[in-house]
């Protein structure tokens, strides 16, 4: 950055209006530029994008991303590949604590869950910075709440959404012509098909879903999970889950002595015919991997008659990044149309857009209209209203159970 | 020149120092960025409290001695039977590049050859095995450890034969075969009373190696180990990794329980050392003149080559499956090949394809100078047993604590520290390779330059360089190959923002599509395999014109 835009930054923020009581960075210059000054400083970054790696079509997208931001607004954008997410909020927070508060080594991260509500109760991320994009405009906060509330908690424009996920179940329709529409007849089907299905190894976000998707179904009391979860709402749902859990484990995959790594890892597994039936968070999962020769021409979504849990993906800006404003311009980008039209193609991602098409200006809408559509991918109607995510204490403390119980 | 040992000695002893001390001090509580500011052994019952401790613990003792000593017994039987014959030589030659493949690269071909879908069920489904679908078996990632063991035999076996090679060049190992024959002994079981006790000493230190990272390898056990719970190591890398830093404590001291194990395995090692010499010698005096050893005859070079079938086998899974079109179970072969994934791929793998590349080529040139130079000057004899403090402690025990004494400098995720940390592992290997060549070039050589009016660089440079071109491009294809295959030291100093095909290798390994995977791991495997064959290359190729200086 020239030092003569550092010092227009410095006088716009002195001009800005007082910061919103949630201001994680109040008073940061970035946050009152008007947006061509912030693209004119993004001009030449590299962004450090922190995201999850394990999903090599995830990787694609956002490779292409990169190339796009480059194109269009010359910013360099690296994807550091994380093993888990926490690593990099992991990276932010040893920082902090080494104190460094500027040039920080992560930019943006692909988070959401308990370690947005992490960084969030400590303090470390930029912002709020969302109604700086100009495409926030676009989101649909009231048809999709969960693009403004994260896991019960308000992202306060703290984060900035990019993509929709729900809970869909996929089967292989040939070997599983009527699949379970619960969590206990899942684990009827699982007596009857010992082995035949799993889920992803708990520390990792997919396979703490599945509890949470069948804790929903079986707690006793499901608006306490909504609320932080306290030991008088933990225990009759939990022990309501575990038992259940105890009866379905042993007719796991593996005899439930090991468990895939996350969730992309069990797409290879239905492939091989090790598996009938597994979780994932994208509706349009089996239409992708079909036509990536991922999955068998016969796997099928299918999600349960009470319905599925379903978050947001979002990016957010730690405190002290390097580079905030390459940052806010590929958090822009990501909920552009293009971008959008791109991760909903069912040939690429297939996730569900965040924006609200009925907004957009018709070369937005048109770019949807576009996308092709097929036999394995899940009508809206059919996929149901998603689920809330209870508060991430609920996900934290079933994790620990869990490795308490059954990682000994 | 003769500041280059201690030079050297400085290079390491800053990061193991520090390091070690950065992994001591919150071990017990004292850890003041995070609040940790008094002495407490808090951290130690946090990690006795951690589920599956005990169990991991037991995990990592098992693998560990296990897959040192398997693969000791397999190279010691080898060389016993195959002792005088050009098996010897053949073994060799054959085995050098599994010596130049990665670990993650060898245990990922391990994994797609024997996991239940993998390509040995495969070519046996469904006509040997009745298997339309892949058996429900917990391989690899089987909770005793044993594709994890088998993994590190498959890499520690060309070591150690190599090492062993380099051993029994140094004694006279048929002379005394001969005096013993001459006597009426049978050549195994002389092999072993004579033959072993001569260049044992010599193998102890490169078995300590094997010993220390059998115990606290991170990469394979990730790829062939279990997962709840995991092995120790692992176990201390996740609580590295969370984002409640709190748990930094018990990871801590956790790193120091590895350490602990590492010291104690090898002191029990030594234990076990004695005991056996001291069997061993009552068996000598006892006079047996020994059998045929018909049974080793026999096991030891089918291991050998079922070991080496295997590494190759899996080298060849990991370019199948990046150009495989559809492959389904139990096809034994895809049923078309197709670029597609390379060509998907290209721009994503060359980002850590240069970084690879580019630190590998860093660390060796740094390594070589320093080592060269260290040579020359003939002096810090003492200081080589720091140099091989690095391969001897658990790279979780210090790295730890060097990446925040690399924070505190502002140097984590830069090159510059990626590159020194590498060297910390790249220069031992390089000084082990050389070190022997230069002290056994006739000093007569240097004198008739120098008596020709040569000076001291000229006759370093066009004499001694010269002469010694083989070994020193094998020693440099050495470092590269070391350095292209570190995963602990890339991630904790590269703080994820330099990665090599390692470090993406492993992290796809988790579950990626297998051909992307298999592209990531031929090409890790194909970099020091290149090195190697342009140091085979090289001296031929400029010696060309010099009779006297082919081999």
């Amino acid at each position: 950055m020239t030092q003569p835009t550092r010092r227009a930054l410095l006088g716009a923020a002195s001009l800005a209006l007082a910061a919103p009581a949630w201001a994680q960075t109040p008073g940061h210059a970035l946050l009152a530029a008007d947006w061509p000054a912030v693209q004119r400083e993004a001009r030449g970054q590299t962004v450090f994008l922190n995201a999850w790696g394990g999903d090599d079509r995830t990787n694609a997208f956002l490779a292409w991303a990169g190339g796009r931001v480059q194109a269009l607004h010359g910013v360099a954008m690296r994807h550091v590949r994380l093993r888990d997410t926490a690593e990099a909020v992991a990276r932010v927070v040893a920082e902090k604590a080494a104190g460094r508060t500027q040039g920080g080594s992560v930019d943006l991260i692909w988070i959401n869950g308990p370690n947005f509500l992490a960084m969030k109760e400590q303090g470390l991320h930029f912002g709020p910075f969302l109604d700086r994009l100009p495409n926030a405009r676009f989101i649909d906060r009231l048809g999709k709440p969960s693009t403004i509330v994260d896991f019960t908690v308000p992202v306060e424009g703290l984060a900035a959404p990019w993509r929709m996920a729900q809970v869909a179940f996929i089967a292989d329709s040939a070997r599983v012509p009527q699949p379970p529409r619960s969590m206990a007849a899942l684990l009827d089907w699982a007596r009857a098909n010992p082995g035949r299905t799993t889920h992803p190894q708990v520390r990792n976000f997919m396979g703490v879903t599945f509890l949470k998707q069948a804790l929903h179904e079986l707690a006793p009391d499901k608006a306490a999970l909504l609320r932080p979860a306290c030991d008088a709402t933990l225990r009759p749902a939990a022990d309501a889950l575990w038992a259940w859990y105890d009866q379905l484990r042993p007719h796991l995959w593996r005899g439930g002595r090991a468990f895939p790594a996350n969730g992309p890892a069990q797409r290879p597994l239905m492939l091989d015919g090790e598996l009938d039936i597994y979780i994932s968070f994208n509706p349009a999962e089996a239409a992708v991997a079909i036509a990536n020769g991922q999955l068998p021409e016969t796997a099928r979504p299918f999600v349960l008659a009470g319905g599925t849990l379903g978050n947001t993906s979002f990016v957010s800006i730690p405190f002290n990044a390097a580079h905030a404003a390459g940052a806010m311009l590929v958090a822009d980008f990501l909920l552009s149309a293009e971008a959008q039209a791109q991760a909903a193609d069912p040939r690429v991602l297939g996730s569900p857009t965040v924006l609200d098409l009925a907004a957009l200006p018709p070369e937005g809408r048109a770019r949807f209209a576009a996308l092709p559509a097929g036999p394995a991918i899940l009508p809206p109607e059919a996929l149901g209203r998603p689920l809330q995510e209870p508060h991430p204490s609920w996900m934290t403390r079933l994790t620990a159970e869990w490795e308490d119980r059954y990682g000994r | 020149m003769r500041a280059a040992p201690w030079l050297t000695a400085t290079l390491f002893l800053g990061p193991l120092a520090a390091g070690l001390a950065g992994t001591l001090l919150p071990a017990f509580g004292y850890l003041p960025a995070l609040g940790g500011d008094s002495l407490s052994l808090d951290p130690w019952r946090a990690l006795l409290a951690a589920p599956g401790l005990a169990r991991s613990v037991m995990l990592t003792l098992g693998s560990g001695l296990a897959a040192t000593l398997v693969a000791l017994l397999l190279v010691l039987g080898f060389c016993a039977v195959t002792q005088g014959s050009a098996w010897a030589r053949r073994a060799q030659a054959a085995l050098a590049p599994v010596l130049a493949t990665p670990h993650a690269a060898l245990a990922i071909g391990f994994a797609f050859l024997v996991a239940p879908s993998g390509w040995l069920a495969r070519l046996a489904s469904p006509w040997a095995t009745g298997w339309d679908r892949p058996p429900d078996l917990p391989i690899p990632g089987d909770p005793w450890g044993l594709a994890l063991v088998l993994g590190l035999v498959l890499k520690e076996v060309p070591y150690l034969l190599l090492m062993a090679f380099a051993a029994l060049g140094q004694v006279p190992a048929s002379a005394s075969l001969r005096a013993a024959a001459a006597l009426g002994h049978r050549p195994v079981p002389a092999w072993f009373k004579l033959v072993l006790p001569q260049i044992y000493p010599q193998l102890r230190l490169p078995i300590c190696a094997v010993l220390a990272f059998s115990l606290s390898v991170v990469d394979v056990a990730l790829i062939l180990g279990p997962g709840t719970p995991p092995t120790l190591a692992v176990l201390v890398l996740r609580w590295f990794g969370d984002r409640d830093l709190a748990l930094w404590f018990p990871a801590a001291a956790g790193a120091v329980l590895l350490l602990g194990l590492v010291l104690g395995a090898i002191l029990a090692w030594r234990l076990g050392e004695r005991a056996v010499a001291a069997l061993g010698r009552r068996w000598i005096a006892t006079g047996h003149r020994g059998g045929q050893a018909l049974l080793l005859r026999a096991l030891a070079p089918a291991a050998l080559g079922l070991l080496l079938a295997a590494s190759l086998a899996g080298l060849a899974a990991l370019i199948a499956w990046s150009l495989a079109g559809p492959w389904r179970f139990p096809e034994a072969l895809p049923a078309g090949w197709t670029l597609r994934v390379w060509r998907a791929q290209s721009a994503e793998i060359a980002g850590p394809a240069r970084a690879t590349l580019l630190v590998a080529v860093l660390s060796t040139l740094a390594a070589l100078g320093l080592v060269l130079a260290w040579l020359e000057s003939g002096a810090g004899r003492r200081l080589r047993a720091l140099v091989w403090l690095p391969l001897l402690l658990p790279q979780l025990a210090f790295l730890f604590g060097w990446q925040v004494a690399l924070v505190r400098l502002g140097l984590d995720g830069t090159l510059a520290a990626v590159v020194w940390t590498h060297l910390l592992f790249v220069l031992p290997y390089v000084l082990l390779s050389l070190a022997d060549p230069w002290a056994a070039l006739d000093p007569r050589y240097a004198r008739s330059a120098a008596a020709l009016g040569a000076g001291p660089w000229r006759v370093f440079w066009a004499v001694k360089l010269r002469l010694l071109l083989r070994p020193l491009l094998v020693a440099a294809a050495v470092g590269f190959a070391v350095s292209v295959g570190l995963y602990l030291p890339t991630l904790f100093a590269g703080a994820g923002r330099i990665t090599t095909l390692t470090t993406e290798a492993v992290t796809l390994a988790a579950g990626a599509d297998r051909r992307v995977l298999g592209a990531y791991a031929a090409l890790q495997a194909a970099l020091p395999l290149l090195a190697y064959a342009l140091a085979a290359a090289l001296p031929a190729w400029l010696h060309r014109h010099r009779q006297g200086m082919r081999p």
